[in-house]
């Protein structure tokens, strides 16, 4: 899975249904692909390929419920993207986390 | 709408080891890094009891460990103990699943009530995109970012 992988969160981001998609999500989350085709002007295939797409940016996670497959919003590479292109911006760096990067690194491996 | 009750999946996928994450999810001082303002107390094993201290020292949340393999899974029973209408709500599910995958590891958050609209789920499902960006920078870079804090004194 290309789930580290900020082009392809803003791919998936770039399409309009794609964002319809996870406005649906965001409103109720948790819902099969039947629940979210409901009242769409697309067909249940199309809706299945852009989940993929939105499942393999890491921007849609799932669950099996019994027989059914929810599916979550998952805003963490967004957050990602607000934290490296936003707030970066307003980073103040704080002496106690060298310390720890130094403690990390002397840990690693 | 088969599903009763609220919950949220979250994924990240971070560049480091299960023992690295699982330190991590584990360890106070970790925990006070990513946790941004708040920290988390516990007693870690199974069975042990779990807290989250807010930075002026009240408690913010209470739990118990009901899950505890090492490098695998950690799942925390969560109540909030601060504000008296998330209190209300009663218990929830808090899991954390560790997975290698490929040259990195994949955590799944997932957190859960049995109530549906819930406000406890509501707000922490707002924290957990911050938090969890900061375990990754701190785990990938050694430091996390200066966000916003979420509990503040």
């Amino acid at each position: 899975m290309g789930t580290i992988d900020d082009d392809a969160v803003f791919r998936a981001l770039a399409d309009a249904n794609r964002r319809r998609l996870l406005d649906r999500l965001h409103r109720k989350n948790g819902q099969t692909l039947g629940e979210l085709c409901e009242g769409l002007e697309m067909t249940r295939q199309a809706v299945a390929k852009h989940l993929k797409v939105l499942e393999q940016a890491n921007l849609v996670s799932w669950q099996r419920r019994g027989r059914e497959k929810l599916h979550f919003i998952n805003p963490v590479p967004i957050n990602a993207i607000a934290e490296r292109w936003i707030r970066k911006f307003e980073r103040r760096r704080l002496a106690a986390l060298s310390a720890l990067k130094n403690k990390l690194e002397g840990e690693n491996r | 709408m088969t599903n009763k009750g609220s919950s949220f999946v979250y994924v990240t996928y971070i560049r480091t080891t299960p023992e690295r994450l699982w330190s991590a999810l584990t360890g106070k001082e970790f925990g006070q890094q990513y946790w941004r303002g708040a920290s988390p107390e516990a007693d870690w094993k199974l069975g042990g009891s779990w807290r989250l201290i807010r930075p002026d020292g009240q408690v913010n949340d209470i739990g118990e460990i009901v899950a505890f393999e090492p490098f695998k899974r950690l799942s925390i029973r969560w109540r909030n103990e601060f504000r008296p209408e998330l209190k209300a709500e009663g218990w929830s599910l808090c899991t954390m699943e560790i997975e290698p995958v490929d040259e990195v590891v994949k955590l799944t958050l997932t957190h859960s009530i049995e109530r549906e609209s819930s406000k406890f789920i509501e707000a922490v499902s707002g924290g957990w995109p911050l938090i969890l960006s900061n375990l990754k920078s701190l785990l990938e870079t050694g430091s996390v970012g200066s966000g916003p804090m979420l509990c503040r004194g």
